[in-house]
């Protein structure tokens, strides 16, 4: 159970880092390097993103990077291979990220049939809110996978409560307004928030949305349980290279 | 969300959770005015001072002495200020922002038609205003560009993806996700999250509530079949939605592009290509292959080169409610030239589609029947696209000349 790794982990540290890739970007075979580098430097858990064409929750990094990756003719096909190597190779759990269509168009259940056939342990959905997810959460039901919603400064705790309801694993808290890849105020007014959500549910809290480094990090120690790094890894990997992201990691988790 | 606006199985609110509250207000206060007969004539009022409400109904003589079968008639939207229905949408919303006492607004455009149509809606309500438009449109459109930019909008060329509406939708959406305390997305089309394709429609419908009452009045009687083009269907809805439960078939024409079988087309409900999906907040046919990306799409016409499709008409399509047909870029090049000549009347790239398929069915009419075509939008616009397609020498002639004097005070 992907809540109880996360619990069983806070033991032994005060805040977990979560990594995102999007497959494919800037090739398969770089992503695996990534992967390998991340996991070695001591990652917790990891997103992989099967790109969509039309990333509306996402910033230029992100977009970018999905496009580029469907560019070199990636594939859901590609992806699911990728990422059944990817966690038969380590011993983290992997967590698919997506758009709405990118399920729709496969089948929600026979989704979920191949994620649990991988070891996929959930998903992140940003178009997929509980009241269009009724199929969305069945599917991952019946295999036991993790339906991650997730939180925005603009949810009334009444829909934070609702949201909870719906979600198992841990709730993905985006930590202000926008899209990704942009600079995050780190101020009261996100401990405030972060109090709100703490309240609002049972399950560990992961923050993301313009965490970028060792001071973001230290910040989120005591109000959430997993940090979650996106475009900052992708904009290490374009300026220096995949085998940067090793150091990257190690120095955040030091 | 009260409602989630499903028609069928198309529509919803695929929303990312940022938007949440945003909707809700955006629901409650659409949900306030759309049964109030005082906000219909306060509308009605602003749209017959600052546009030219109610648009004329014209009889084309000629066009139908030369078809020898249904007499036709066209709806002026094209008369509208701006030059296009999307006034009626755009203004509509105008008055919603007040009442929800926002700031600024954006949109997204294709031909342009919907990012004038905003920024003259910003400049008289005094609102801050951002338009986003494919890089590929903004060099088809670029008169367009031109008065959005005098308006006193600031107009932003999309480079990502295919760089056209759907793209412009995309950025539309990003920037909103930020400052959604501020700002309304004025979405162009009956397109996107509930509530927008019933909201646009709502504000489209007096298309079709003119031009059932003005048939009868000259006519006595109602059309046979009415035309309208479908981009994202506003436009379509507006003009369908005067007659939904009259005998009387209606037909939408999507862009053909080079042809259905070429690949290169915008046809979401006419050919084969497009299936169920769900993008930019909705679900709704799409042009996208078997892992659900969206395609790239083809038409002559910016405003018609949409991926996706009201989800209202997506319905009508599989219950059979209405007919979806296309007409391609050389069908329409040679009925907005004919329709020139025949009538003096210079119809947008994206209404002569209408037009096209309208011509080929007209002579198998009777006399008796009379048929509607909603020209949505004038074709000043598509000067340099419709040059382009006359291969005028003269016009070549101009912009060199033009060029070369630019370069020399240069
Ligand atoms: C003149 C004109 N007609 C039609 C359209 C297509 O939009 P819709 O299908 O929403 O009417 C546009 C869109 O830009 C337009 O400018």
């Amino acid at each position: 159970m992907l809540k109880s790794y996360i619990n069983k982990k806070l033991d032994q540290k005060d805040i977990l880092l979560m990594t995102h890739i999007v497959m494919g970007y800037p090739s398969f075979e770089d992503s695996m390097n990534i992967v390998e580098q991340m996991v070695e430097a001591g990652v917790d858990l990891m997103e992989l993103q099967i790109p969509f064409s039309e990333p509306m929750a996402d910033g230029p990094v992100i977009l970018k990077a999905n496009q580029k990756s469907l560019e070199k003719g990636s594939t859901v096909k590609k992806c699911f291979e990728f990422a059944n190597k990817a966690s038969k190779r380590f011993d983290i759990p992997f967590l698919f990220m997506s758009y709405a269509n990118i399920l729709h168009k496969f089948g929600m259940e026979k989704f979920s049939d191949q994620m649990a056939a991988m070891d996929i342990k959930g998903a992140i959905v940003p178009d997929i809110p509980p009241e269009e997810g009724k199929e969305y959460i069945r599917a991952m039901e019946k295999n036991k996978l993790c339906p991650i919603f997730i939180f925005s400064p603009e949810t009334s705790d009444e829909r934070m409560r609702y949201l909870s309801d719906n979600a198992k694993g841990f709730i993905y808290c985006v930590a202000r307004k926008g899209v990704t890849g942009k600079e995050t105020q780190f101020s009261h007014e996100l401990d405030t928030y972060l109090k709100r959500c703490r309240k609002a549910t049972d399950l560990p809290l992961a923050v993301g949305f313009g965490v970028k480094d060792k001071k973001d990090m230290n910040y989120l120690k005591g109000k959430a349980d997993i940090a979650v790094i996106g475009s900052e890894t992708i904009r290490i990997v374009d300026e220096k290279g995949v085998k940067a992201t090793y150091d990257f990691i190690c120095n955040l988790n030091k | 969300m009260k409602d989630r606006g499903y028609y069928g199985q198309y529509g919803g609110a695929f929303l990312p959770e940022i938007l949440t509250t945003t909707f809700d207000e955006l629901e409650a206060i659409f949900n306030s005015i759309k049964n109030d007969p005082c906000f219909w004539k306060e509308y009605k009022s602003l749209m017959s001072s600052y546009s030219c409400r109610p648009t004329p109904l014209t009889f084309a003589e000629n066009l139908t002495d030369h078809f020898n079968g249904a007499k036709i008639y066209i709806k002026r939207e094209d008369l509208n200020h701006t030059g296009a229905h999307k006034a009626n949408n755009v203004m509509g919303q105008g008055l919603l922002v007040k009442k929800m006492g926002k700031k600024r607004v954006i949109a997204e455009t294709g031909a342009g038609q919907h990012g004038v149509a905003t920024a003259t809606m910003a400049a008289k309500f005094g609102f801050d205003c951002t338009i986003y438009m494919g890089e590929v449109d903004v060099l088809r459109q670029r008169p367009n560009v031109f008065w959005m930019e005098q308006l006193g909008a600031e107009v932003i060329s999309v480079k990502d993806g295919t760089r056209i509406l759907k793209d412009a939708i995309n950025e539309a959406f990003r920037d909103w996700v930020e400052n959604m305390d501020t700002t309304h997305y004025v979405l162009g089309t009956a397109c996107g999250p509930h509530p927008f394709p019933e909201m646009v429609t709502f504000f489209q419908s007096i298309i079709g509530q003119e031009a059932r009452n003005q048939i009868l009045e000259i006519e006595g009687k109602l059309p046979a079949r009415v035309y309208a083009c479908v981009g994202g269907g506003s436009n379509a809805m507006g003009l369908f939605s005067g007659f939904l439960n009259d005998p009387v078939e209606l037909v939408g024409v999507e862009a053909g592009g080079k042809g259905l079988n070429s690949g290169k087309h915008a046809s979401r409900l006419s050919s084969k290509d497009a299936s169920c999906g769900i993008a930019q907040g909705y679900k709704t046919y799409f042009l996208q292959d078997s892992d659900g990306q969206m395609k790239e799409t083809h038409s002559i016409s910016a405003g018609l080169d949409y991926v996706g499709v009201s989800p209202i008409l997506s319905k009508m399509h599989d219950m059979k409610e209405a007919r979806f047909e296309s007409a391609t870029d050389d069908d329409v090049v040679k009925a907005l030239r004919f329709t020139m000549q025949k009538e003096g009347i210079i119809p947008a790239l994206e209404s002569a589609h209408a037009f096209a398929f309208a011509f080929k069915e007209a002579g198998n009419l009777s006399k008796d029947d009379i048929i509607i075509i909603n020209q949505s939008g004038r074709g000043d616009k598509d000067i340099f696209t419709v040059a382009d397609a006359f291969d005028d020498p003269k016009w070549k002639q101009f912009i060199i000349e033009k060029a070369l004097e630019y370069k020399k005070n240069a």
